[in-house]
């Protein structure tokens, strides 16, 4: 028996196990298929049999989902499944000779498993380690700060089959970075106070009745202390953290005034599927303050009415779950979750964590609204929104980590206080990922309105050539624009801030987020499906030196069709990262474009490889003239 | 209640709940589509029927009419977007229509034509897939699938069998069946399933009728798509 | 009225079965029409073996199946001021392309190894033969090309209304019954 083989009676057992723990509920597929992997390595076609019978599901859908999730296996990618994180970021600190290293120590080959079936080694997209790579993740636990040694410590380990439980636990060290804190990274904070304060706000006659009439049944007008608590997050004018920066209290307003259907609850979902490339800031806000994100879902869940949350956990933060678990069985026992929270009859709500499974795309809020219900993480048609019709068509609100955190804050010391910080259009603070080339990466937490070249001298960063904001879907912004401000009246983030010296190739910058796209486009729309793999192709084409100014076009042409023609924001920024540095840094661009005329994307001298090792010919005969730069 | 739009300056009437495309062919106007049926719901995906509304771009499949709207169909510029889109699913799959049972009759190919789609204009993907002739009945050549799930909401919505489904994600994304063998012929389909009539293209073939109406005399030969599609319920 | 120059045309088939020159064929007598406006130079219908350097026209019927395709496109590229693919291989590569999914070694083993029948079989590797490529392509993927004309094969009547949309300096069309891909 081969080593990812396990008996199907074995199988079975870990199928019926997990599938009961979630109660055989097939909107838990992604959960239970994760953990079915964690058991037995893959997902065996014996444990889709099984899943069939207890879910009562057609196979087809099992699979369809299996098949969309990058770290979910229905083949054997061996007992160790290294990933290394393949951000520009990992790149620019040497990922690709470490990855080269660990193969070459392993005998194995890139992207395949070894002939023994032990382990396998691969790429994946940014893992959220910017500030401490290169990063990698075993079976989908994170490692940081790779260096050659260590991966020969690794090789040794991987070689000597030792189990991962029983690696030197200093490897799963991650580190928060924090640099600079502000109110959210400082807060002194007990948990359970911002719902008393929650609380507290509520006019003083008839407390109980109002509450639970407006958290049971999300009475349109705000009577009592949900009312009180949705008017200081408006008065905050706190904005969603995730990027779009839709006003808060709109989104909570609209949900708690959506008509509940029977049957029907609402349901509050914090967004923790960071995925955006160089960003990293949930993570240190969920590993250093996870009481204050729970304590603003629990403030949002009194302020709209809501009994049910959901932490949706990018796949590669796997190693903060159980953190996280005990950290809300905490909150159980402290009366913060559960029924009657603060005792406060009616007021009821719970949390539980989904883990997501390598999918970029789920972090678009419909997207993961289906992951969370065990489907493919393809965005939905819009209108309807999540707030009226959401988690399993039920009035939800999806926000990011930070603004949850925000909300807590805000429900403890008011929005007027809140709305004092910032600039006018951009209340509060904003924590950036800062990583690339300076001397102090990690976490800042700034009030908005700060410039980027603030945040580049308090970083330790010379040289600079450019910063991408928000990453690969954000903007580009090259030096004369360093005066700009992080804030939504100039430059809206999600946080991400990546520095690139001038030492750096802007367009293999870009090259490598195109790349990306690529791999995370869901492919449910033919323009991203097929758009974003013309692009990357066209982006290989000017690296390997058969660009021409007819490319140039051609990408144009795309970035057009990709903008108005895209399904969701995946589509339509995906040209982003090509747009912006052609703009701004077109000299890059301009040592690629090395041909005048049309030139074929492939080799045509290569084109005769196969049929000169058949006839083993290589006279003048056998080669083809060629412009082509190199290999594609 | 009844209300109207415009759609390249003509008045289009609309009930409540009606979406773009809906009203249009009632109307008896065509707006090329590929994933749209108008017996299933929506799904959005091929984005060939997108359409400018008050000079936004969104798909007319699922965008529900309201009154007064100013949508824009067959104009240059949104003609232009859809042959490109229309080129894309060309290069993406195999489409060697000389050889396919379905030229003639087939949606992809007379979309196509009604857009003047002269070649494919990108380079051709020519992606390895497989052919499944396992069943008794009926072909699946994957080479042409579009990934317009009409199979897949058929089989599940009026045939009750979930006999296809999508797996895989982005490029990779995939048409399967409902059997771990990966086989047709393992699984409950039968020509008489509504997922057996409702590919646009040449993917779920009868067998043995390949050919059998003579070249000028098929579905698209006698008329073009927007003049024959089945959606102008108008006429 | 001065007598116009006569338009040059070239013609060729790379990897077709010059399907679509018999049907260049079938636009019959109005072939007397065309020749009061061009003149054929290196094409099968003339047997003139290389390109005049003054082309306008150049009609390349057939896709890229090996080197010497690829020279022969490259010549008419240079040579010719318009380039038309002419039919399905031209454009999608057609039949031939339907190997693409196959390696090239699986295939010339298959051939000239493996298959029942074959004594001492080895792969021909006199110089004179072009070697085949590892793909077959489409000839827009190689060379800028200007017009394209589908079908398998176009008909004359596509044909015909092709060139002579361009020798009246108009964007060529193919309306409903002209537009065809098989």
């Amino acid at each position: 028996m081969g080593l990812n083989e396990m008996h199907a009676e074995a199988v079975a057992g870990v199928v019926d196990r997990v599938i009961n723990r979630y109660r055989r509920d097939p909107t838990c597929m992604l959960q239970i298929l994760r953990e079915v992997q964690e058991a037995c390595d893959w997902v065996p076609p014996e444990a889709i049999d099984r899943m069939q019978a207890m879910l009562g599901v057609p196979r087809t859908k099992i699979e369809g989902v299996a098949g969309f999730y990058s770290f979910i296996y229905t083949e054997p990618r061996g007992k160790y499944r290294v990933l290394f994180s393949d951000n520009i970021t990992d790149r620019m600190q040497g990922n690709r000779a470490l990855m080269e290293r660990l193969c070459s120590n392993l005998w194995v080959e890139r992207g395949k498993v070894s002939e023994d079936g032990l382990v396998s080694v691969g790429k994946t997209a940014c893992t959220g380690l910017c500030d401490q790579g290169p990063g990698m993740l075993v079976n989908n636990y994170a490692i940081a700060g790779l260096n050659l040694e260590r991966i020969d410590e690794i090789a040794e380990l991987i070689r000597n089959k030792v189990p991962l439980a029983d690696w030197p636990p200093a490897y799963f060290r991650i580190e928060d970075n924090i640099r600079r804190a502000d109110i959210l990274l400082n807060a002194d904070f007990t948990p359970g106070e911002a719902l008393l304060a929650a609380r507290a706000r509520a006019p003083s006659d008839g407390l109980n009745a109002s509450n639970m009439r407006s958290w049971r049944e999300g009475l349109p007008s705000g009577i009592g202390g949900p009312g009180a608590t949705l008017d200081e997050i408006k008065r905050s004018g706190l904005r969603g953290r995730g990027g779009a920066g839709f006003t808060t209290g709109l989104k909570w307003e609209a949900c708690r005034n959506a008509q509940l259907k029977a049957g029907h609850q609402r349901i509050v979902v914090c967004n923790a599927d960071e995925g955006e490339p160089g960003t990293f800031k949930d993570r240190v806000l969920l590993s250093k303050c996870p009481d204050l994100v729970f304590e603003g879902m629990t403030v949002a869940a009194y302020a709209i009415g809501a009994t049910r949350g959901f932490v949706y956990l990018r796949g590669e933060y796997r190693y903060l779950l159980d953190h996280l678990n005990a950290v809300l069985a905490h909150r159980r026992r402290q009366n913060l979750l559960g029924k009657d929270i603060c005792g406060l009859p009616g007021a009821d709500f719970d949390i539980e964590i989904h883990v997501g499974a390598g999918a970029y795309v789920c972090g678009e809020e419909s997207a993961l609204i289906e992951s969370l219900e065990g489907k493919r993480g393809t965005p939905r048609n819009r209108p309807p929104f999540p707030v009226t019709n959401g988690y399993l068509d039920q009035p939800t609100i999806v926000n990011n980590v930070e603004t949850f955190a925000a909300a807590a804050l805000i429900a403890l010391r008011g929005g007027e206080w809140y709305a004092g910080i910032g600039t006018k259009q951009s209340a509060g603070t904003k924590i950036l990922s800062v990583s690339g080339d300076c001397e102090r990466p990690g976490i800042y937490e700034y009030p908005f309105g700060v410039s980027i070249r603030q945040v580049l001298a308090d970083c330790g960063a010379t040289d600079t050539q450019a910063v991408q904001v928000s990453g690969p879907s954000g903007i580009c912004v090259a030096e004369n624009e360093f005066d700009r401000i992080i804030g939504f009246e100039d430059i809206p983030t999600a946080g991400a801030f990546t520095i690139f010296n001038k030492s750096r190739d802007m367009f293999e910058v870009a090259r490598n987020y195109v790349h990306f796209f690529q791999h995370e486009s869901c492919g449910f729309c033919t323009p991203c499906r097929v758009g974003t793999s013309l692009l990357k192709n066209l982006m290989d084409k000017l690296h390997y030196g058969s660009g021409s100014p007819y490319d140039f076009a051609e990408i144009e042409k795309l970035n057009q069709l990709l903008q108005s023609m895209s399904h969701c924001g995946l589509g339509h920024t995906a040209c982003n990262p090509v747009l912006d540095t052609i703009a701004k840094f077109r000299p890059a661009y301009d040592k690629r474009m090395m041909q005048q005329d049309f030139t074929p994307a492939f080799d045509l001298d290569r084109e005769l490889s196969s049929a000169r090792q058949m006839t083993g010919r290589d006279d003048a005969g056998a080669h083809l003239e060629t412009e082509h730069g190199g290999q594609s | 209640m009844s209300y109207t739009f415009t759609l390249d300056g003509k008045v289009v009437p609309f009930v409540d709940g009606q979406t773009i495309i809906q009203a249009a062919s009632a109307a008896g106007i065509f707006i090329p589509h590929l994933c749209y049926h108008p017996e299933f719901k929506p799904h959005g995906s091929c984005k060939l029927c997108t359409v400018k509304v008050n000079g936004r771009h969104t798909a007319s499949c699922t965008m529900r009419a309201a009154p007064g709207m100013v949508v824009e169909s067959e104009t240059e510029e949104i003609n232009a977007e859809r042959r490109a889109l229309t080129q894309m699913l060309f290069v993406e799959g195999n489409h060697f229509c000389p050889s396919c049972e379905k030229s003639g009759n087939c949606q992809l190919q007379a979309t196509a034509y009604h857009l003047g789609m002269m070649s494919a204009h990108y380079d051709h993907f020519f992606p390895n897939r497989a052919v499944d002739a396992s069943h008794p009945e009926a072909l699946l050549d994957f080479n042409r699938c579009i990934l317009c799930s009409l199979c897949v909401r058929a089989s599940r919505d009026v045939d009750g069998k979930n006999v296809f489904g999508l797996s895989g994600r982005g490029i990779k994304t995939h048409l399967i069946v409902n059997a771990k063998s990966g086989r047709l012929a393992d699984t409950d389909f039968t020509l008489a399933d509504k997922a057996a009539q409702v590919c646009p293209v040449g993917v779920i073939l009868k067998k043995r009728q390949g050919f059998a109406v003579p070249i000028g005399e098929r579905k698209y030969d006698k008329a073009p798509i927007s003049e024959t599609a089945e959606t102008t319920e108008g006429r | 009225m001065t007598a116009k120059k006569k338009l040059k045309v070239a013609t060729t088939s790379l990897a077709g079965c010059f399907g679509c020159h018999m049907s260049f064929l079938d636009i019959d007598e109005r072939l007397f029409t065309l020749l009061e406006h061009i003149e054929f130079d290196r094409s099968p219908l003339t047997d003139i073996k290389t390109c005049s350097p003054d082309c306008d026209i150049g009609i390349i019927e057939g896709g890229l199946c090996n080197a010497e395709n690829v020279h022969v496109l490259r010549e008419f590229r240079k040579n010719c001021k318009i380039l038309i693919a002419m039919g399905a291989c031209a454009i999608n590569g057609g039949l031939p392309a339907q190997r693409n999914h196959l390696p090239l070694t699986t295939i010339l083993e298959e051939v000239y190894h493996t298959s029942p029948g074959l004594a001492n079989g080895m792969v021909p590797n006199d110089p004179e033969l072009p070697l085949p490529l590892n793909q077959v392509h489409p000839i827009h993927e190689v060379v800028k090309i200007d017009y394209f004309m589908p079908g398998c094969p176009p008909s004359a009547d596509a044909i015909w209304k092709v060139l002579t949309d361009l020798l009246a300096g108009k964007e060529p069309e193919l309306g409903h019954g002209l537009m065809h891909y098989d």
